[in-house]
């Protein structure tokens, strides 16, 4: 069997890439799917721990997190939608109305 | 020196795994929003075949049908429709702030492998529904049994969605 | 005997005050009134009760600390309210009650025009309620807060009608020349607490034998800092200045605050630590000096003036004058006595003056009345019997009093017997000139005002024939040559003591009791010969003050100028102050406060405008600062 281990070092760089990306990308939608990315790496870790400890509770929680998922990006580009209208682009370094 | 033969555990393991982080990196890399967006697909498909290696069988299948088969599509969706496909040679900007961000994904990334590799894991008691040949059986006893009041809200919260993204994307009233 | 009931005497015209304040613009002015003479009636009565509820007690036991409540508590100073009931306090409030009750019924008509009457009431009362805490306080500092409270409202009755801006000047000028007073007062407060260890009249006066021995430094310095706030409150040299001023407020307060009660506070405050001032014979000298010095000097002012009560007010500091003369030659009860019989008399005078010049629609100077003897007779007799009263003559109240303290200091300090005589002489005089320039003489003022002459009403006239009753037969209970003392000295002598002239005269036997009735006919003969010589120069041969007048003009002018010494104040004191504050103002406020304000100020917005930066309302930065912090939380648990 596969240490658990292994898979949660897998878990880690899906999400540090994740992370990188919503900090380094401009544009609004390939920010948003590497928030994706950052989720399916921690249902990886929900779903390793639940063969580790040997219960199905991880397994339902992925189950809600996918759903959650679907249900935030549906959302989120409805308004990343309205905001191109507004701007004729999403670029993030364009969208700065919150300036202080 | 006599290596063992690799189970097949660990093929399926090793090849979902460089995958997937492949794929998650073109995901960050690539210039195109399309080819992102095709790259995290491939990403998905990885992912389940680790949960199909996990034994979460049912996961694995819901995985592909709806993240990659409905979230994915309505990415590509919003892509096409706002045609942002030529958008992507003008992310040159700003070199300071996005190094950055790269160092702090990578300082990220050792301090979580630093964390793993001092970690111990226990190992559960073990739910005897886990063992059950028919993961899918299972899983669905547990939604409908334990976990029936965030079943419940979940689909109110689909709801919510649903009114939510419609509202926002429509033009004028 | 419990004598707490002695806090109704100062409790009953604080109520008067708090009604008025409050409800006052609401009542109607007989309201006002009433509430107003009502608890200062109320007060007499009380203050009569406490009398007698003394009187029932063995001479030795008449000494009642009543205490209130713990004011102060800090570290080694405690500071009580608590109310000392003894014959002298019991005096004070006699007078203080009764003369104050006149007066106040006295304004009732006098003030009946006034747009401020509340106000005045208001007033009035307060002033009461300060004078009593005053003088019923069992501490220093109990006094002290009255001795404050009656500055205050000194300065607010004096710029009683404010929108004139002598009346507000005058003011501001009494305050202000008794608060150097009141720092030495603090100042001798603080030596007496370092010394003492206490502030408390029954404590100090305890151990003050045992701390300082006669003549000692610490004790002298005491008594010439507290001394110093006589100074401001009773208008003594070098203090005396803010009085005259004064009389730019309602008459009756100048009959109340200025002659009967207030500047008597410095005189009570003496008389009280005399203990301490008989432990220091160069205190006491200098108060004797000074007394006789003021005495003399303002009596040769007021032979000039024309104002008829610039005239009382510079023999109120005469006579204040005389009052230290008696403390300071040791006859403690002697000053006190002066001090309750003055009350009387300067109080009638200055009402008295009210009423002339209510008749004559506002007139003050005596060049514009004359001849008013028939049309104002009753006032003209009530007037008669004051000036008689203050000139000394037998047997009114102020021969006795006056008397007593020149009989004191012929036997202590002979030179200031002479001062004294030859002030009475010009007290005499001047007292009369001013009688024969009103009363007297053919009317020189306007035609129209003749017509509206008038007598006063009857609430102004029934406090003048009290007074006028208590001029003639006050003095009696401070009858000189009897077995003992006088009653009233023997009232006064579990407090201020019987040592000392009365035991002299005693001693002295036949041959001091004649020497006394000497003096007493050459006090007589002195008086009787400044009436005469003022009813030569204003009845007989009216042209003569004119010739002397030209004769001497110099003399003359320096005297009609109060020897000009508000103007060398101004020069010497006033002016280098204001420029100092000028000076103050410009370098000091505005550069270094606003200064230092601005600055930070502009320090604030510098800083904002510096943080505003991270307000990018860029998102992209938002994120990174997030994962920045998330990045050095995880690394901090992991060095740690």
């Amino acid at each position: 069997m596969v240490p658990i281990s292994h898979y949660l070092w897998v878990s880690a760089a899906l999400f540090c890439l994740g992370v990188t990306g919503v900090l380094v990308r401009r544009n609004a939608i390939v920010i948003f799917m590497c928030i994706e990315l950052m989720m399916n790496a921690a249902n990886l870790a929900f779903v390793a721990f639940a063969r580790q400890l040997r219960s199905l509770d991880g397994q339902v929680v992925v189950f809600f997190v996918m759903t959650v998922a679907a249900a935030e990006v549906a959302v989120g580009l409805a308004i990343i939608i309205s905001i191109f209208r507004h701007h004729e682009s999403v670029d993030i370094d364009q969208v700065d109305l919150l300036r202080g | 020196m006599h290596l063992a033969a690799p189970t097949f555990a660990q093929v399926l393991f090793w090849a979902c795994a460089v995958t997937a982080v492949v794929m998650g990196a073109l995901v960050v890399v690539l210039p195109n929003p399309v080819s992102s967006a095709l790259a995290l697909v491939m990403t998905l498909c990885a992912v389940a075949g680790l949960f199909l290696s996990l034994g979460a069988q049912f996961i694995a299948m819901v995985q592909v049908i709806v993240y990659a088969g409905a979230i994915m599509v309505l990415f590509l969706f919003v892509i096409m429709l706002l045609q942002l496909s030529g958008q992507g040679r003008r992310e040159r900007t700003l070199l300071g702030p996005r190094l950055l961000g790269a160092v702090l994904g990578v300082a990220l990334l050792a301090q979580l492998g630093a964390a793993l590799a001092t970690a111990t894991y226990p190992s559960g008691p073990g739910d005897p529904a886990f063992f059950s040949p028919n993961n899918t059986l299972e899983v669905g006893r547990a939604l409908y049994a334990r976990y029936l009041l965030p079943f419940e809200v979940t689909s109110v919260l689909l709801l919510v969605a649903l009114v939510g993204a419609v509202v926002l994307a429509k033009r004028k009233f | 005997m419990d004598f707490r009931y002695a806090a109704l005497v100062p409790l009953f015209p604080l109520l008067g005050f708090l009604v008025n304040l409050f409800l006052g613009r609401r009542l109607s002015k007989g309201a006002v009134g009433l509430v107003a003479c009502g608890s200062v009636l109320l007060s007499f009565l009380t203050a009569v009760g406490v009398f007698l509820g003394l009187r029932a007690l063995a001479p030795d036991a008449r000494q009642v600390v009543v205490p209130l409540f713990d004011w102060i508590q800090s570290g080694i100073l405690r500071v009580p309210m608590g109310l000392l009931v003894d014959p002298l306090s019991v005096v004070m409030i006699l007078v203080v009650t009764g003369v104050g009750f006149l007066i106040h019924v006295y304004s009732t008509g006098y003030m009946e025009h006034d747009e401020g009457y509340a106000r005045y009431f208001t007033y009035l009362n307060l002033f009461t309620f300060s004078m009593l805490v005053l003088v019923l306080g069992s501490s220093f500092v109990t006094l002290f807060v009255g001795w404050e409270g009656v500055g205050l409202c000194s300065y607010l009755l004096i710029g009683f009608w404010y929108e004139k801006k002598s009346a507000t000047d005058a003011g501001k000028k009494a305050f202000i020349v008794n608060r150097i007073g009141d720092f030495g007062f603090t100042l001798g407060m603080m030596l007496i607490f370092w010394t003492c260890g206490s502030l408390d009249f029954t404590e100090v006066f305890r151990v003050a034998g045992q701390r300082f021995q006669p003549g000692d430094a610490a004790v002298t310095t005491i008594c010439l800092l507290l001394f110093l706030g006589a100074t401001g409150k009773s208008a003594q040299l070098p203090l005396y200045v803010w009085l005259p001023d004064a009389m730019e407020g309602p008459t009756p307060v100048s009959a109340l605050i200025h002659a009967a009660t207030m500047v008597t506070a410095g005189v009570y405050m003496v008389a009280r630590c005399h203990l301490l001032y008989l432990l220091s014979p160069t205190a006491l000298l200098v108060v004797a000096v000074v007394g006789a010095a003021t005495a003399i000097f303002s009596a040769t002012i007021g032979l000039v003036q024309n104002d008829i009560k610039r005239v009382l007010a510079y023999s109120t500091v005469s006579q204040l004058g005389y009052m230290f003369l008696g403390l300071g030659v040791g006859a403690f009860t002697a000053g006190i006595f002066h001090l309750m019989t003055h009350a009387f008399f300067k109080a009638l005078l200055f009402l008295g003056s009210g009423s002339v010049i209510h008749a004559l629609s506002g007139e003050q100077d005596m060049r514009s009345m004359g001849g008013l003897k028939d049309p104002l007779r009753r006032t003209y007799t009530v007037f008669l019997i004051g000036t008689l009263a203050l000139a000394g003559v037998f047997p009114l109240a102020g021969f006795f009093s006056k008397d007593e303290i020149l009989w004191n200091a012929f036997q202590r300090q002979p030179a200031l017997w002479v001062v004294g005589l030859a002030g009475a002489f010009c007290t005499a005089f001047y007292m009369f000139r001013v009688v024969y320039l009103t009363f007297y003489g053919e009317p020189r003022m306007s035609e129209e005002v003749r017509h509206h002459v008038h007598e006063p009403p009857s609430r102004m006239l029934v406090p003048l024939y009290v007074l006028a009753a208590l001029s003639v037969v006050g003095g009696w209970i401070g009858l000189p040559l009897m077995p003992g003392g006088s009653p009233f000295s023997r009232w006064l002598e579990p407090v201020l003591g019987g040592a000392g002239p009365e035991a002299a005269a005693a001693a002295g036997g036949a041959a001091g009791h004649s020497l006394e009735i000497l003096l007493m006919a050459v006090s007589l003969a002195v008086a009787l010969l400044g009436i005469l010589a003022a009813w030569n120069f204003y009845r007989r041969r009216p042209e003569l003050p004119g010739r002397v007048g030209a004769s001497l003009p110099g003399a003359y002018r320096t005297l009609l100028n109060k020897y000009y010494v508000d103007e060398l104040y101004g020069a010497a004191v006033v002016r280098p102050f204001v420029a100092l504050s000028r000076a103050l103002w410009s370098f000091f406020d505005e550069v270094v406060v606003d200064g230092t304000v601005n600055a930070v100020g502009w320090a604030v917005r510098a800083a904002g405008s510096v943080v505003r930066q991270l307000q990018s309302g860029y998102v992209g930065g938002y994120a990174l600062a997030m994962v920045l912090g998330l990045v050095a939380v995880l690394g901090f648990y992991f060095l740690r």
